[in-house]
């Protein structure tokens, strides 16, 4: 699937032919998981109806790191075998997930106030969230910092290859450290913690999220391959009023 | 107070809740925005070149 997607024509076929439908279902699962979250899941007995931040908060805080894998996860191929688009994949969802990491941090500091009674504590949590959030903001301003795109490109796969580390420390900082934010309650070993009438607005306000992602990585990706084969054309219209006649063109004899 | 007033006041955390609903709108909802308008935009500048 990854090979054939390889070719840019073709990735901007089938594409083209996805984005449609990813548009619908996108817009359909976020109704649906507004509408779960906003006026069926019940309130919690402890947090009261403030815990219906958690539907916008959780979904984002997941993006935020399955985002930053697939970042990695592109400029590794990028990096290795040179792959034609795993380069613009990368450089394509770098900002997606730095929008996901913002409104983490953002929602979150907005459940912290009523709950912990301050907007902000530097504990493991969300202090690797934050750096987490620094790390996409690096690798945008590295991949856009050279003249030379293929250099930017390559220092920012690097970049984004060192800031795995961070991933784990995220995923087990309520574990390794005491720290003021909960502990895992849905992706833990032996199951959610979360009671159903919660979980599942929850699980499809994720899906709503996972198809936005999908929907505008691929916007983003067309855009690219548009504005690269734009630039072909820009350096190339001079030089074609300059070329010679080709040699097969007929010569003219004095 | 109506159902909708008592729905809308989040049991008190108002303040907390749509805020945070409001970030995810403008920040989610900009990003789609831009790349939507930028996509717009690369499509027209092709056309327009191809055209020359």
């Amino acid at each position: 699937m990854l090979t054939r997607l390889a070719n840019p024509a073709r990735f901007m076929r089938m594409s083209g032919a996805v984005l449609p439908l990813l548009g619908i279902a996108t817009v359909l699962v976020l109704a649906i998981g507004l509408y779960l979250a906003l006026f069926v899941a019940p309130p919690d007995y402890q947090q009261g109806e403030s815990v219906k931040i958690m539907f916008v908060h959780v979904p984002a805080a997941w993006m935020a790191l399955l985002v930053y894998l697939i970042v990695a996860a592109a400029s590794a191929v990028a990096l290795v075998w040179r792959h034609p688009l795993a380069e613009i994949a990368a450089q394509a969802a770098a900002p997606l997930g730095a929008a996901f990491t913002l409104v983490c941090l953002v929602t979150g500091s907005l459940w912290g106030r009523p709950m912990w009674g301050t907007w902000w504590a530097w504990d493991a949590r969300m202090t690797s969230v934050l750096v987490l959030f620094f790390l996409y903001l690096g690798y945008i301003a590295l991949v856009n910092a050279f003249d030379d795109m293929s250099r930017g490109a390559r220092a920012g796969s690097v970049l984004a290859l060192v800031g795995v580390v961070n991933l784990p420390i995220i995923k087990f900082s309520v574990d390794w450290w005491n720290t003021l934010h909960q502990s895992e309650s849905v992706l833990r070993m032996g199951g959610p913690t979360i009671d159903a009438s919660m979980l599942w607005p929850l699980l499809v306000m994720a899906v709503g999220y996972l198809l936005l992602f999908k929907t505008l990585l691929l916007i983003r990706m067309r855009t690219a391959l548009n504005e690269r084969k734009a630039r072909a054309l820009r350096l190339a219209a001079p030089q074609r009023r300059t070329d010679p006649a080709p040699s097969n063109a007929t010569p003219v004899l004095r | 107070m109506s159902d909708f007033q008592h729905w809308a006041e989040m049991g008190g955390y108002a303040a907390f809740v749509w805020p945070a609903y409001a970030v995810a709108l403008v920040v989610l909802g900009g990003i789609a925005a831009q790349s939507w308008r930028r996509y717009r935009a690369s499509l027209r500048e092709l056309d327009l070149l191809q055209r020359k």
